[in-house]
């Protein structure tokens, strides 16, 4: 076989290889959307669910997702941020840069409901926050961390070095530096990991199951000490625990919570691209 | 003559690499000092200890013993404060590095980092600097673009201005002329000639016959040790160490 065949098998194979994986992410978007576009309108949207569920909104789904997302936002982007300047611009290699590093990794690895478990045991219960929006932003900040860190401390390490040199031969300080120069070149890059991290924390039902999900809430909720219903966990409910759920409105809200995660994709993908563009190195 | 900058014995090592060893030399004011020589001579660190931005190196164990003094005060003293120091001594490195920002800002950024915010001063201040780095003519209209967008020759004179805005003692140049077309190196050599009157230069040359145009005063160093210095007049035309008359002739290098 002469090589330009072999090549071009080869480029055949990776081709499909490529395609294949792309097959998938559109079979389900597809199937959901068509199973549950008919589900929704402006009374899905915006009232809350009666009859034992199987008729009414997702309102208070809703709501409590999106504040559940702002509240893990506040709780892990200082923390992450934070840690990922320190580590990118002033930590040195010693052992406590070193074991910092190893605890993110194990962040990572950690599975959710692991962190549910651990959410229920430091926040609901020692800490006595209850169930409650506070305690899963809390254990949901928690489990964003090593994705928001990660990617944060890459951006800040994609700034190049000679940029740091420059600026203090001209007599900035450290901080200085980072603040004038470093961050705002990293920031897109930063943003991206946050609303990535923010994106993941939206979806998840393990982490809030036993933090600050309710089964069913008969109003929104008034402060941040209460419950509250929340689109991953709605889903879940109505799927496995209400017999004799419409088909789809099972669909309809699943619908509704990929259009919220990846909506959030978009942006991402757009202060990204709009970056590139702009970026002058 | 009054030296500006007097080094007293001055060793410098990198892990376990002897970049200059017991190095003693006095720089005057108001003159060209060119340090030149072949690779790995020790030329940059010389350069980089004078306004301490081998305090910047991260990875790797440095040591340095000896002494520097500028008018006189040892700038490695527990005293000295790093950033005022660096705002007396500025840097110009090899290649020109603008920082992703305008025009305006870069030449700026120093006085900024300061704490200067008043307008009037800054313009004045931008104008003035461009000017003496002969620049001013051809980015005046364009101060708030990008200075990315400025050709090589360009940024590299806009490197000189920005450290002119902090009006320096001494400006240290590390082979700032590697990158350009020789018309824009004729640029920045006469720049350097006009402004040797209100500063001290410290300058790495691109070449022999470079420092041979350039300097007041020659510095020429091997393997990290200094072989000769004298006035340039003398250095490259009596050399009295055979090998600075072999490396200036090319035998070597």
């Amino acid at each position: 076989m002469s090589r330009q065949k072999s090549q071009r098998i080869a480029f055949a194979i990776l081709t499909i290889l490529a395609v294949i994986v792309v097959v998938p992410i559109v079979l389900v978007v597809a199937y959901i959307v068509v199973q549950g576009i008919g589900a929704i309108n402006w009374e899905f949207l915006t009232t809350f669910p009666h009859h034992g569920m199987k008729e009414g909104g997702i309102l208070p789904a809703i709501v409590g997702t999106v504040v559940l997302t702002f509240g893990t936002a506040i709780v892990s982007i200082p923390i992450a941020v934070g840690a990922a300047i320190y580590l990118a611009e002033y930590a040195r290699d010693t052992w406590l840069t070193r074991a910092i590093r190893l605890a993110i990794i194990n962040l990572a690895g950690i599975p959710s409901v692991v962190y549910g478990l651990f959410g229920l045991g430091l926040f609901v219960l020692s800490l006595r926050l209850g169930t409650s929006i506070v305690a899963g932003s809390l254990t949901l900040g928690l489990m964003t961390l090593p994705v928001v860190i990660s990617t944060a401390e890459e951006a800040l390490l994609a700034v190049p070095q000679r940029f740091r040199v420059v600026s203090r031969s001209l007599g900035a300080t450290r901080w200085q530096t980072v603040r004038q120069l470093v961050l705002p070149n990293a920031l897109p890059g930063i943003l991206t990991g946050i609303i990535l991290g923010l994106e993941r924390a939206a979806g998840e039902t393990a982490p809030i199951l036993f933090t600050a999900a309710a089964f069913y809430l008969p109003q929104l909720p008034r402060s941040p000490l209460d419950q509250t219903m929340a689109l991953p966990y709605h889903l879940y409910v109505i799927s496995t625990q209400v017999p004799g759920m419409p088909l789809q409105v099972q669909y309809g809200t699943a619908l509704v919570l990929l259009i919220l995660v990846l909506s959030m994709n978009v942006v991402a993908t757009m202060i990204r691209s709009r970056f590139r563009r702009r970026r002058q190195w | 003559m009054v030296a500006k900058i007097s080094i007293h014995h001055l060793t410098f090592r990198y892990n376990d690499t002897v970049a200059l060893r017991d190095v003693t030399l006095d720089i005057p004011a108001n003159e060209i000092t060119v340090i030149f020589g072949p690779s790995h001579a020790g030329k940059s660190t010389l350069l980089r200890c004078l306004n301490r931005l081998n305090d910047l190196i991260e990875n790797e164990e440095t040591e340095m013993t000896g002494q520097i003094l500028l008018d006189g005060q040892d700038i490695y003293g527990p005293t000295v404060d790093v950033t005022e120091l660096r705002r007396r001594v500025g840097m110009v490195f090899a290649l020109p590095i603008p920082l992703p920002l305008t025009i305006y800002e870069n030449v700026v950024y120093g006085l900024r980092m300061q704490g200067e915010s008043r307008k009037e001063l800054l313009d004045a201040r931008v104008e003035q600097s461009l000017r003496q780095a002969a620049l001013w003519d051809e980015v005046k209209d364009r101060l708030y673009e990008p200075a990315m967008r400025l050709s090589g020759g360009q940024q590299q004179r806009l490197c000189l201005a920005r450290i002119l805005a902090l009006e320096p003692e001494v400006i240290l140049l590390d082979n700032p002329t590697s990158g350009l077309d020789p018309l824009s190196t004729a640029k920045v050599e006469s720049s350097l000639a006009e402004l040797k009157a209100h500063y001290t230069i410290v300058m790495v040359p691109h070449s022999v016959q470079q420092a041979a145009r350039i300097a007041d005063l020659a510095v020429f160093l091997l393997n990290g040790q200094l072989v000769e210095m004298g006035s340039a007049e003398q250095i490259f035309t009596r050399p009295r160490d055979r090998r600075t008359e072999d490396y200036i002739t090319g035998r070597f290098g």
